[in-house]
């Protein structure tokens, strides 16, 4: 009778506390509550006291117009499609003579254990970067020659070195493990083109 | 309803509250920024943030890490203030041509006090710059 009653009393005064918590947190997220990027003054990065904190653009500025990643997913925009798009028209080069090469060849990749296939998109890529920022010190020009694995990838090497730091985030395991098992009919590794046109990240299958 | 279902379900409420507290609480860098301060501190300068998600809108990542040759892997491009006015890595583009000039130090040197070198953001991996 008596744990019951402390319970009870217990149980009131956490609901009281959480109201409270609850009411102050979304008195001080008031008016930023729809913002998905963080302002500069409390990213835990920029210094408040500089005075040159406000001629730098705020991300939800900057990204109006995007087409969206998912909330909290890496710059929480679709890179890909602002691009495809011609949302965004990011300079190829700075200096006239660069020889510009973008390759349209996808790699299934089968060395997944039981998770679905991945699909290495090289149109994607090499829209944006280079051949020389992966072959050959990442990976060796030739299909199922690189011994990649999941842990490698999360200790920052082979497509963790750049998903996880500026590409979408490794969280998303089904962006990369995109082909079914059971449905795959094909020969692995590198595929007849045309690459596969992927849809908007907001329209991919989402992670059960 | 038992005693245990009620206290459960009433439990539900104020723990998800004060989990949500918790979540809601930590900042969050934007993903992919880049703090450098390897001299900047020591000198008397805030450590520089550099937003990869910034320039990317405007240079596809090879103009960076092929034209410019930027190694890809924080920490590990030597940059100096000298070599920048010299018109050296970030002074290749911050040279009063492709972009504003050095002048406006506290558009780059904009980082709290006591930051370390390395790549910041939302999922972090123990990814190469967490040596
Ligand atoms: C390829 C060219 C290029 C390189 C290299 C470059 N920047 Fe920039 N940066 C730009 C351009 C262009 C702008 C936008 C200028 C404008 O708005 O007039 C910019 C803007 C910025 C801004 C301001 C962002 C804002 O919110 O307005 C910062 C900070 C910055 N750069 C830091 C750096 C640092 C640090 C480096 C070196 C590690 C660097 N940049 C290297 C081209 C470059
Ligand atoms: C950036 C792309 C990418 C993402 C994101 C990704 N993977 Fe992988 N994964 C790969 C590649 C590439 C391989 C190796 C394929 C090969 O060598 O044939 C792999 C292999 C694997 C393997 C088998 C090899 C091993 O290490 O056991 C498993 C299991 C796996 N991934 C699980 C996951 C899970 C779970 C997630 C999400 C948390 C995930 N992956 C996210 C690219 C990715
Ligand atoms: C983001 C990293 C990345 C970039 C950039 C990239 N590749 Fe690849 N490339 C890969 C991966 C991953 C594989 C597959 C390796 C495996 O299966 O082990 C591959 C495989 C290949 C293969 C072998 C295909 C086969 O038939 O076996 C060729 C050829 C190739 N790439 C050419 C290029 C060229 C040319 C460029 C530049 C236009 C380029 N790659 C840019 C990652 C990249
Ligand atoms: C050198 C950097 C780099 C490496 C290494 C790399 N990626 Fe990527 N990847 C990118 C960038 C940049 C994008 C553009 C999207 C973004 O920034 O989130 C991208 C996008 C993708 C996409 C999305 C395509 C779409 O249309 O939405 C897939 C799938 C992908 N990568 C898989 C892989 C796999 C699998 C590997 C390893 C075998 C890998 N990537 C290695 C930089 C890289
Ligand atoms: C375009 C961006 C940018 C601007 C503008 C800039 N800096 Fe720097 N500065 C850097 C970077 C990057 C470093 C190297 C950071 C590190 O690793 O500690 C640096 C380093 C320094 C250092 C450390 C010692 C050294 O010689 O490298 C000092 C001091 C410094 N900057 C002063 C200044 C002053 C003063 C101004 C304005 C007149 C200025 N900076 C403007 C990017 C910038
Ligand atoms: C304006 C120049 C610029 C552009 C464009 C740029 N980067 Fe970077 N990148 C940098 C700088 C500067 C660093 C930090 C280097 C250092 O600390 O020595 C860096 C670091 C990195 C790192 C290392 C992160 C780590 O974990 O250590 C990766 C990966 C990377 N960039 C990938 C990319 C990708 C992918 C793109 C295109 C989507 C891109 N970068 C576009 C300048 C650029």
């Amino acid at each position: 009778m008596i744990v019951g009653r402390i319970s009870r009393a217990g149980l009131v005064s956490l609901v009281g506390m959480a109201l409270l918590a609850l009411s102050l947190s979304s008195g001080a997220e008031e008016g930023k509550k729809k913002e998905r990027w963080k302002r500069f003054e409390n990213d835990g990065l920029h210094d408040p006291g500089n005075p040159a904190i406000g001629e730098l653009q705020w991300p939800g500025d900057a990204f109006e117009g995007f087409p969206m990643d998912n909330p909290d997913t890496g710059n929480q925009v679709d890179w890909v499609r602002a691009l495809e798009s011609g949302v965004i028209v990011p300079r190829t080069n700075l200096f006239p003579d660069t020889h510009i090469e973008v390759l349209d060849l996808d790699i299934i990749m089968d060395q997944t254990s039981t998770m679905p296939y991945v699909r290495f998109p090289h149109r994607a890529h090499t829209q944006w970067l280079d051949c020389s920022n992966c072959h050959d010190h990442l990976f060796v020009k030739k299909s199922g020659a690189n011994p990649v694995n999941m842990f490698a990838i999360l200790s920052g090497e082979y497509c963790g070195r750049c998903h996880g730091a500026v590409a979408f985030p490794l969280t998303e395991c089904r962006r990369c493990h995109s082909v079914e098992r059971n449905s795959f009919r094909g020969n692995f590794g590198a595929q007849e083109g045309p690459g596969r046109v992927y849809p908007p990240v907001m329209e991919q299958e989402v992670v059960n | 309803m038992g005693i245990r279902q009620i206290a459960a379900s009433r439990l539900w409420g104020p723990l998800m509250a004060v989990a949500l507290l918790l979540v809601a609480l930590p900042s969050r860098a934007e993903y992919a920024d880049v703090v450098l301060n390897k001299y900047a501190e020591k000198n008397g300068m805030r450590p520089v943030i550099f937003p990869h998600w910034f320039h990317r809108i405007r240079f596809r990542c090879k103009v960076c890490h092929f034209e410019l040759g930027f190694e890809m892997r924080a920490g590990s491009n030597d940059i100096t203030m000298g070599k920048i006015i010299d018109g050296q890595y970030c002074g290749m583009c911050h040279n009063n041509e492709i972009a504003w000039s050095v002048e406006h130090c506290d558009r780059c040197h904009s980082g709290r006090p006591g930051l370390k070198t390395r790549i910041y953001g939302g999922h972090e991996t123990s990814g190469p710059s967490r040596w």
